[in-house]
């Protein structure tokens, strides 16, 4: 029974005992320099990574209250490599910052959280899940403490998610309510589609499209990403927005089985919005980091569309399009916040004339955009071919069709930050960067993932074989 | 044959862009032309060892030219029935597009060596060659139609970069950008035309696509038949899609509108992009599905007028422009639209695929006086410093090889016999004759045409204003001669194919079914295209050989004519009108007008009610967090609304 706890919960265990070691560490207050720090948790983090690798086992924990599998084992092994990433590039930002180790307890919380709802089989777990990997989210994007806007955005956020966990918890109560159960195999069954039913799915559904800023549920998005560090803001669009598509895969999908239609037609409400309004609004932007977010919540739009067709192939196009998303935005993002650090500079038109200066970080930052708009041979051309094929499997051209018009507007605007790098002139471009050498590692992964995942074949029928079982 | 020779051709180019790319500004910039050059020039080798041995030795099996899969691996297994697969098809076109390709690359390649030499940007230069010639191999090269799809893309996006070479230019940077949104969009439909096919057919690969959608028992086919939208069926909608793609690139009305503005690119670009290879990318991908077409004759009637309109109004437009490369781009427009409407009008097998045939030969013969034109237009470039032909005139002392080559590619382009223009074209003619008197009249009538715009432009840049050039030839500082040996070789070498292509037995080589075709070219039906294009060298003569007052007075006496060609039927500003005018004013202003009072109104009408509810906790709150919970709160409603109450 213990060595079994063990192997089954071994990412949790991970996430834990790290979590243990910084504590004891913050107390010891023992290493001053933080740049050991950080290097310790890097290793740390590794480590855990590497953890997904060995001793996979399926089964179930507390009376199925938990439950795991080969495939949730490399969703949360996905997580942990984004995370990984974004510590890596965070070096710059946490170096001189006095409450690092803060940061990464608060961290590594909202990723054992994350961690719970994934293997959750039972709303209530799933629900305890969703709030730790929430609420520890606001305090992080209230790290620039001296900034007045990082205030705004912690504010906002914890708010914004008090509104949706209240809709949520009340949609889990009636479903509670009209079925005596909480455990989701047992649900499935006992939906049946009783008007009260479909306002708790309804409720639900809403809590994960504010968690997915999914239109009509984005708003606090924008405020929230341009005004926390950018190291928040990371994390916040990847790998925040992952673990919810993974449960949405995993959990939410399964209860509205019986609902197929309504489902389907919920989507497509929802894809059409979300893709369309993001994109209409990225367009305006000249912060880079709202600009992002509002293309993400068009990516979002993507993602659901693979979702919508309800198939093993469009899981594993959501769960593809995702790995290459965490490489492409945190490439765009890695550059972002050196751009930041070291110079306080936030804007597309800052952007000017960067290639004359930094050739390199220039290339990183386009190829990041191209594998986001999606143009080969970067891997974000296949992940958003793979969602669209999927989705195309409907047969419902009219989205498709929206879809795909979306794809050519969403190449304008990241071929005009890419414009502004290479072509555009600049009498005073922003002097040459210098990332630190964990900056530049987490680029060179972003890079090898944006080009290389895309020819590496196997990735695809690897996911596939996960998820089809 | 071996297959490593034919892998060898398209990575050979590729090996170049990545060495360049990564090496080239600092290390090898004196010598990234040389190395590029001679890369290309083993690729053309190992091309034509290829096609000889394929036509020769190893392509025929029963007198039928087979289609041959060099090397293909499952790439990805996308769904149980699905995958996509890469590899190398050999069959009659893609052997063709081999040798054109390269050969067109290689001589560009040259041509370069003299026209960019001295430029800052040298070996980016030679690189970006590198990377557009491997990935239209790769293109030419597929084996199916996803694959297709993505060398398509990087073709895009090479062109993109050569266009854009010059991007201290303003212009150079719209046009680079205008190429790349407006074939972007045409890309859109080649998409949803592989989603539609690829969903009827079950597959993506070409060989299966074609044996499943032209097999009148099989279920795909009838099923594609069968199934329609707005009343046409999803067979004819995929196919449509397919040559929108096509369309876009070989920039076929309505999408043209980026060729002539892609001419700010560097000449030797032009070339290579815009006569010979990319252009003609949407005719090879018409020609690869032509089985398919064959079956579908709305689609077939699609790209019959299609190619037809865009071929006249090309022509007509081409006299009226000034630029000497636009006069070229809209000829090579109203070439390829020559070769659109000649698949167009043909059918599947023996006879009925004459056209088909002819498209095939002359894309073959104007890949060769196309880069021609193109190579001695830069020549020109390179010793007045101008585009225009007001600036030129009386050339053709001191430029005498640039001169005499510039001729026979007009007399080619003309279609006067024995030039290679002359058989591919009278070739297309008779099978428009055969299947559409409509579309035999209008070719007929462009091919006067472009025997008098080719020879405006002759004449204007060669001959007219006399004394003004030959003496200052003598006594300009500035100039510089002819340009270099290496700009003079590629100019004679395509000179000698544009007299001598016309010769190469294309019909019992490509035909539409694999088996050779009976040809013969008619004297008496070729008396009335040799006429017309004798009558319209002679018109041109009359008007442009001395500078005199009679083009202006003919164009004053056309009036609104000549001034809506010159100003190319107001296409662009069309463009302009429907993006700025109608869209913005009609869609934007008004989504506009509704975000601002209707949206932000209800949101501050419910604002106002929330406001009681937030009243206690505003003090805490920055921005318009009230809003947002309260657009929170209307989406859940108005789901709740619209699936409880109206959908059940």
């Amino acid at each position: 029974m213990n060595s079994e706890f063990l192997i089954l919960m071994k990412q949790e265990m991970g996430v834990t005992l790290i979590l243990f070691i910084l504590l004891f560490l913050k107390i010891w207050d023992g290493i001053k320099e933080n740049g050991i720090l950080l290097h310790l948790i890097n290793v740390l983090l590794l480590l855990n990574f590497l953890l997904g690798f060995v001793l996979n086992q399926n089964g179930e924990l507390f009376n199925g209250m938990f439950a795991t599998n080969s495939l949730r084992v490399m969703e949360k092994s996905v997580l942990n490599l984004g995370t990984l990433i974004i510590s890596l590039q965070a070096y710059d930002y946490l170096k001189s910052h006095k409450h690092l180790l803060e940061f990464f307890m608060l961290l590594l919380s909202t990723l054992l959280g994350m961690f719970f709802m994934i293997s959750s089989n039972n709303l209530l777990m799933f629900y305890l899940g969703i709030e730790l990997s929430s609420i520890p989210l606001a305090a992080m994007a209230n790290f620039d403490m001296d900034k007045i806007k990082s205030s705004e955005a912690a504010v906002k956020m914890i708010l914004s998610s008090a509104f949706a966990s209240a809709l949520m918890l009340f949609g889990i109560s009636f479903l509670y309510g009209t079925s005596g159960t909480l455990n989701f195999q047992e649900l499935v069954s006992l939906i049946t589609g009783s008007p009260l039913q479909v306002f708790a799915l309804l409720l639900v559904f809403s809590g994960f499209a504010f968690k997915l800023s999914a239109v009509p549920f984005h708003l606090w998005t924008a405020d929230v990403y341009e005004g926390a560090p950018v190291a928040v803001t990371s994390y916040l669009s990847v790998i925040s927005k992952a673990a919810i598509v993974f449960v949405t895969l995993s959990s939410l999908a399964p209860l509205f089985s019986h609902l197929n239609e309504m489902w389907y037609h919920l989507l497509f409400v929802t894809i059409i919005l979300t893709i369309t309004l993001g994109n209409i609004f990225a367009i305006r932007q000249d912060n880079i980091k709202r600009f992002l977010a509002f293309s993400s919540i068009s990516q979002v739009g993507f993602i659901l569309l693979g979702i919508s067709s309800g198939t093993a192939t469009g899981a594993t196009s959501a769960i593809y399009f995702l790995v290459v998303y965490i490489f492409s935005n945190l490439g765009a993002f890695g550059v972002i916040a050196l751009l930041s650090s070291q110079t306080g500079k936030e804007n597309i038109s800052d952007l000017k004339g960067f290639y004359q200066t930094n050739p390199l970080m220039g290339w990183v930052l386009a190829i990041s955009l191209f594998s986001l708009g999606g143009i080969p041979p970067t891997a974000g051309f296949f992940g958003k071919m793979f969602l669209v094929t999927a989705g195309a499997a409907k047969g419902n051209y009219v989205l498709i069709t929206i879809a795909a018009l979306n794809m050519v507007i969403s190449l304008y605007y990241y071929l005009r930050v890419v414009k502004a790098i290479f072509m555009d002139k600049n009498e005073t471009p922003v002097e040459p960067l210098r990332g630190s050498l964990s900056l530049r590692l987490a680029l060179l992964i972003c890079m090898i993932g944006v080009v290389g995942t895309g020819f590496a074949g196997g990735f695809f029928e690897h996911i596939y074989q996960l998820a089809a079982k | 044959m071996s297959s490593l020779n034919i892998v060898l051709i398209p990575l050979l180019p590729l090996a170049v862009f990545l060495l360049l790319g990564l090496f080239g500004r600092k290390y090898l910039s004196k010598f990234a032309g040389v190395i590029a050059t001679f890369s290309v020039a083993v690729a053309a080798f190992l091309s034509l060892s290829t096609a000889y041995s394929y036509f020769f030795i190893t392509g025929k099996t029963e007198g039928v030219y087979q289609k041959l899969e060099v090397m293909k691996f499952t790439w990805l297994q996308f769904a149980p029935n699905i995958s996509i697969d890469m590899g190398m098809l050999i069959d009659p076109i893609s052997v063709m597009m081999l040798v054109v390709v390269t050969f067109v690359s290689l001589m560009v390649h040259v041509f370069s060596l003299g026209y960019m030499k001295g430029e800052a940007r040298y070996a980016t230069y030679y690189a970006y060659l590198g990377l557009f010639t491997f990935s239209m191999l790769g293109l030419v090269l597929s084996t199916n139609i996803f694959q297709i799809y993505m060398f398509w893309e990087l073709v895009g996006v090479s062109s993109f970069l050569l266009i854009g070479y010059y991007f201290e230019k303003p212009s150079a940077v719209a046009a680079s950008k205008k190429a790349f949104i407006v074939t972007r969009f045409a890309d859109l439909g080649f998409l949803i035309g592989i989603l539609i096919l690829g969903f009827n057919a079950e597959t993506l690969d070409f060989g299966t696509l074609i044996q499943r959608l032209t097999d009148p028992t099989s279920t795909y086919l009838q099923g594609s038949v069968a199934s329609s939208f707005l009343g046409i069926s999803s067979l004819t909608w995929g196919l449509v899609m397919v040559f929108l793609g096509g369309a876009g690139k070989s920039a076929m009305f309505p999408f043209h509108i980026w060729l002539p503005d892609a001419m700010e690119g560097p000449t030797p670009v032009s070339a290579l992009i815009h006569a010979a290879t990319m252009v003609v990318a949407g005719v090879y991908l018409v020609a690869r599905l032509f089985p398919v077409f064959s079956f579908d004759v709305a689609a077939l009637d699609v790209v019959t007028y299609v190619g037809a309109f865009s071929a006249i109004l090309a022509a007509v437009i081409a006299c009226t422009q000034t630029d000497i490369k636009r006069v070229l781009a809209y000829s090579t427009m109203s070439q390829i639209g020559y070769m659109m409407f000649s698949l167009g009008v043909s059918r599947y097998g023996g006879e009925h695929g004459l056209g088909y045939m002819a498209s095939m030969f002359h894309l073959f013969t104007h890949a060769f006086f196309k880069s021609l034109l193109f190579l001695g237009a830069g020549a020109v470039i390179h010793m007045v410093h101008s585009n225009e032909m007001s600036d030129m005139g009386g050339l053709r002392k001191s430029m005498p090889i640039t001169h005499i080559t510039f001729l026979i590619a007009c007399l080619a382009i003309a279609g006067v016999p024995p030039f290679a223009g002359f058989f591919s074209k009278e070739e297309i003619l008779l099978a428009a004759f055969h299947s559409n008197k409509l579309i035999y009249v209008l070719a007929l009538f462009t091919s006067g045409l472009t025997a008098f715009y080719m020879f405006r432009l002759y004449f204007s840049i060669f001959w007219s204003k006399e004394t003004q050039h030959t003496t200052d030839a003598h006594h300009d500082e500035h100039d510089h001669g002819e340009g270099t040996l290496s700009m003079k070789i590629p100019l004679i070498i395509l000179g000698i194919c544009a007299i001598s292509s016309g010769f190469v037995p294309i019909a019992s080589w490509i035909t539409s079914d694999g088996l050779p075709l009976e040809t013969h070219i008619d004297m008496a039906f070729s008396v009335a295209p040799v006429a017309l294009g004798l009558g319209g060298i002679l018109l041109a003569l009359f008007l442009y050989k001395k500078a005199n007052p009679r083009p202006d007075t003919i164009a004053t006496s056309m009036g609104g004519f000549y001034r809506a060609a010159h100003r190319k039927f107001y296409m662009d500003e069309l463009y302009l009108f429907i993006t700025k005018k109608i869209i913005i004013k009609l869609v934007g202003r008004p989504a506009a007008w509704i975000d601002k009072n209707i949206v932000d109104g209800f949101m501050n009408f419910i604002a106002a009610v929330t406001a009681l509810f937030s009243e206690l906790i505003k003090g805490l709150q920055s921005g318009k967090l009230q809003q947002y919970a309260a657009y929170y709160f209307a989406g859940v409603l108005c789901f709740v609304l619209l699936f409880i109450y109206l959908w059940h």
